[in-house]
């Protein structure tokens, strides 16, 4: 039995988180001012709170518990995912919600999400623990037990969140001992998949196509994703070293930039605090990811690590990907920015990981 | 489980855990040259493009010069409408195109007619839809602000001119300039969509009536919503312009000319200023204001009248016996019609032809040979003097010559020699075919407006004039001579003319309003008004004779008159096609004069009306002669 350390509840973290989610706060209100979806701040700063009340709850339970329960939930997870499937709303011709009632609107594929890292964690603790790398039986079975939820989610349509799966299931083969030959070999069919896939078309719907199309050249779709990314780049560059100033982002406030409050917040941050800015923020997600690393380094067991790193490893991929997109290195998928996005579900996962991260912390020292 | 658990540790590669972190740094450093990139490298330039997003250039139409006549009157206003615009930087146009069209009682094809129009402007440029919107349209678009951002209206000045088409050749029109103008050099500066003047004084002038027009920098958000201005430059009205037409003579042409066909020009030959001028059938230019009705266009077009000449200066036909008084000239100053002496007997042999003469005069000498017209006695000139003679003295008084009108489209007429006849017909010219030059037909063709220069000016003492419709003063040196360049011509001249001869052309064109004269019919009393009538024949008597007749068929009514007889302050010029006898024009120049006259009289404080005789007027048609009626040629 381990004994929480509350004193060991990971303040520095907690810190660093609280700066970016008061930051987020300020952007979505500069960036929804002039939109009719102004006043969103006060909605980001419910969820930020009610994140905060799950973060402290769920680091009272021994993350050990959640793990011995691991494929139940998932087995929850997916029916809820064919749940949505079946009675979930249809907004912008997918079905990823289910209205509870209330105006509560319940997002099963972050939860899965979180989900998938226990089931992760406890996957390849147990072949770990078996004290051998990784079997080609073992890869299948990851993939399988990945790739179920993701294609679930994929065919929403969701593609941006059925990616954020894919870290999960890196980390996992990348932790538990994945040989080179294996990995290399993975690749590889990853690419040839993917050039087929892309090639006859079926991988992708057209829009999802189109969009790396205008990501690789942003000037053959100029009133698409094509203007989007256009939009963004102006943003981010015009912000120059200093920024415009709060509330003085001229693409933010003229409504040029699509979707300021959530795909694109980092380049309305960009526009009105510029590359001075820009780092700054850069910097506070860096910090935050070492010192995940840290904790997952200090963690008690595999597991716990293992989950740390999951979480992790989602957090990177999906900052990776979104600022990416803002600048131009990335093509448009939808995915948001963790802790500055805003956006109920996003907000609840983040928070919830970071439950489980405090919990394993606190539950370090095994007595 | 001590142990259990540090080997299970183990087995999770710290290593890799390290690596991590750098994996971490990495993707940031990435991330942090992309920012650089953009943010520090590339900083100003985008922010550029931020700009470009942002503002739009609004037109502020400069209102066009307005025109008086030469007393400040006004001839052509401008009147506030309201344009339609359409911007084009929206995204999904074509699905509002069907609720535009709705609104504005366009269809969608005409709308995406006028966008194609419009493909090579700049796309930030909004382009005009539909121009003079009613009420209801503007409120339609009002009302819809927010569906439809890319609809704007602009209030602009269009061009308000006569009804009726007063004066509408001497005006002329305005309309957007056309692919084929923006090719010359004259137009580079415009761009599709301006408007440019064509025909008449909006042509001639358009530099100086179009002013400058401003823009106004609008601050737009990404719906085209206007959120700001950012500067704006004024715009310049364009200068009003003064003529030198006085509209009280105008109006007294244009009601001379009601009903028929032909034109009226009545100039001040001392300066060469325009007093009126008036060409019929004409157009409603006023249906050139807002787009022009496809309807209105072809009727004009196919109208067999040409209501689009200005046929004052476009009308190039047989002057008849207006050209015996530069004969006159001619004869006198090579000194050869002072003695002559001629026996008029219904015409006269020559080259083995017979040329025919109206009447049988009797004895005709150079005193009454102008009055009478005997075509015997002009016959008979022009075969002593020749051809090359004659042609010099015509070119010399502006025969074939365009007179340098600051008007476009003006034509030179025909002035034979043996030289034009070698160069246009490459055969020789032969003896006979002076003759019915004598008498102003054959090849020779002249308008009414060269004919008023050179009768006015040789009525002047051989002081010809050029003749112009904007008085110099209004416009600069550069602008002045800007134009003097763009329509050459003879401009102002001296010919050489002894006061004797002077003396007798000047006495022989008054006798021709007098009792012997073939206009005593047209005689003012109080008023010392001469001039020359003229009869052209339109077919040869051959081609008369088998044509049986009809409206067409007559000949064309010309006088030249003016007040008085030497230094006139006005000569008028007047056409009447197919009018019959120059008689019947004599009486509509009358008319014009007396306008004119009483008008002077009046300034002066001295209304002493002239008394006109009642009309008589020989009925077009008749094609013989009434008895008791001196015959008009």
């Amino acid at each position: 039995m381990v004994r929480a350390r509350f004193r060991d509840f990971d303040w520095v973290l907690l810190g660093f988180v609280l700066m970016l989610s008061v930051i987020s706060v300020f952007e979505i209100r500069s960036a929804t001012a002039m939109t009719k979806f102004h006043g969103f701040q006060e909605k980001q700063i419910g969820f930020l709170l009610v994140g905060l009340l799950l973060m402290f709850a769920i680091s009272l339970v021994d993350y050990h518990r959640l793990l011995d329960i691991a494929y139940w939930a998932y087995g929850v997870g997916v029916v809820s995912l064919i749940a949505v499937r079946l009675v979930g709303q249809k907004v912008l011709g997918g079905r990823r919600w289910i209205n509870l009632g209330g105006g509560v609107h319940f997002q099963p594929s972050e939860w899965v999400k979180l989900i998938l890292i226990l089931v992760m964690a406890r996957f390849f603790w147990e072949r770990v623990g078996e004290g051998r790398t990784l079997r080609w039986g073992d890869i299948g079975k990851a993939f399988l037990l990945i790739g179920l939820p993701l294609f679930m989610v994929l065919k929403q349509p969701d593609l941006g969140t059925s990616l954020t799966y894919l870290p999960i299931l890196v980390a996992g083969l990348f932790l538990g001992g994945i040989r080179w030959k294996h990995a290399a070999i993975l690749v590889l069919s990853v690419v040839v998949v993917g050039g087929i896939g892309w090639s006859t078309g079926k991988l992708l719907k057209p829009y999802q196509r189109a969009r790396v199309t205008a990501f690789i050249n942003p000037d053959s779709d100029p009133k698409g994703s094509g203007y989007q990314i256009r939009q963004s780049l102006i943003a981010v560059g015009s912000g120059g070293v200093w920024g415009k100033g709060t509330n003085k982002g001229t693409q933010t406030q003229g409504d040029f930039l699509p979707i300021p409050y959530t795909d694109f917040i980092f380049a309305a941050f960009c526009e009105e605090h510029g590359f001075v800015g820009a780092i700054g923020v850069l910097l506070l997600y860096f910090l935050i990811l070492v010192r995940l690393i840290q904790n997952a380094q200090t963690a008690a067991d595999p597991p716990g690590t293992l989950i740390i790193m999951g979480v992790m490893a989602v957090i990177l991929f999906q900052v990776a990907i979104n600022i990416g997109m803002c600048v131009g290195l990335m093509p448009v998928t939808g995915i948001p920015l963790p802790l500055m996005s805003y956006g109920g579900s996003s907000i609840i996962f983040t928070f919830l990981s970071l439950g489980i991260v405090m919990n394993i912390r606190m539950r370090r020292f095994v007595n | 489980m001590d142990n259990a658990n540090i080997d299970r540790e183990e087995k999770l590669s710290p290593v890799k855990l390290h690596a991590t972190q750098y994996i971490v740094a990495l993707i940031m450093f990435v991330l942090g040259v992309g920012l650089w990139r953009l943010q520090v490298l590339g900083g100003t330039n985008w922010r550029v493009l931020a700009e470009e997003n942002r503002i739009r250039k609004v037109p502020v139409l400069a209102p066009r010069g307005r025109i008086f006549d030469r007393e400040g009157r006004i001839i052509v206003d401008n009147y506030p409408s309201v344009t339609c615009y359409l911007v084009r930087e929206q995204k999904n146009l074509d699905a509002d195109l069907p609720q535009i069209a709705n609104g504005l009682h366009l269809t969608v094809e005409q709308i995406q007619a006028t966008i194609k129009h419009f493909q090579l402007t700049p796309k930030y440029q909004p382009i005009p839809l539909k121009q003079d919107i009613t009420p209801d349209e503007q409120a339609f678009i009002e009302a819809h602000r927010n569906e439809l951002p890319e609809l704007e209206t602009l209030d602009e000045q269009r061009r308000l001119y006569p009804r009726d088409g007063f004066a509408a050749h001497l005006i002329g029109y305005v309309g957007e300039v056309s692919e084929n103008d923006l090719n010359q050099s004259r137009y580079a500066a415009y761009s599709p969509g301006d408007v440019v003047g064509k025909f008449g004084v909006e042509e001639t002038y358009d530099e100086v009536l179009r002013g400058v027009d401003g823009s106004r920098d609008m601050i737009v958000n990404s719906h085209g919503k206007e959120v700001g201005v950012r500067g704006q430059e004024l715009a310049q009205p364009g200068q009003d312009l003064r003529l030198t037409i006085d509209l009280d003579v105008q109006m007294a042409a244009e009601k001379a000319l009601e009903g028929k066909i032909g034109a009226i020009v009545a100039m001040d030959p001392h300066t060469g200023e325009i007093l009126a001028m008036a060409s019929r059938p004409t157009f409603d230019p006023n249906q050139f204001s807002v787009r022009l009705s496809k309807a209105y266009w072809q009727s004009i077009m196919e109208n067999p009248d040409h209501p689009m000449m200005n046929k004052t200066i476009q009308a190039q036909l047989a002057p008849g016996s207006t050209f015996k008084v530069i004969m006159t000239l001619a004869g006198l100053q090579e000194n050869v019609a002072q003695d002559m002496h001629v026996e008029c007997n219904g015409g006269a042999s020559f080259y083995g032809h017979f040329f025919a003469c109206d009447r049988h005069h009797g004895g005709v000498d150079i005193h009454n040979a102008l009055p009478y017209s005997c075509d015997t006695f002009y016959y008979t000139l022009a075969n002593k003097l020749g051809i090359d003679t004659i042609a010099r003295y015509a070119t010399s008084v502006g025969i074939s010559q365009k007179t340098g009108i600051d008007l476009p489209d003006e034509a030179a007429g025909v002035m034979p020699s043996e030289q034009w006849k070698l160069k246009t017909q490459h055969d020789k010219w032969y003896a006979g075919e002076t003759i019915s030059v004598g008498i102003g037909q054959g090849a020779v063709e002249a308008t009414p407006l060269q004919l008023a220069r050179a009768l006015g000016g040789i009525a002047s003492g051989g002081v010809l004039r050029r003749p112009h419709v904007v008085f110099p003063s209004e416009i600069t040196s550069d602008q002045l001579s800007a134009v003097q360049s763009t329509y050459p011509g003879s401009g102002d001249k001296t010919v050489p003319l002894t006061p004797e001869n002077w003396q007798i052309i000047t006495d022989d064109m008054a006798n021709v309003t007098g009792p012997i004269g073939t206009a005593a019919a047209a005689h003012l009393e109080g008023v010392d008004f001469a001039g020359k009538t003229g009869t052209a024949q339109v077919m040869s008597h051959n081609a008369l004779a088998r044509s049986g007749g009809g409206h067409k068929t007559e000949p064309n009514a010309w006088f030249v008159g003016m007040a008085p007889r030497r230094n006139p302050d006005i000569v008028v010029a007047v056409l009447w096609e197919h009018g019959v006898w120059g008689n019947n024009s004599a009486k509509l120049a009358a008319q014009v004069i007396t306008a004119y006259v009483n008008k002077q009289r009046t300034k002066a404080g001295n209304l002493q009306k002239i008394a006109t005789k009642p009309e008589e007027t020989t009925p077009a048609g008749t094609g013989g002669t009434a008895p008791g009626t001196p015959t008009g040629q």
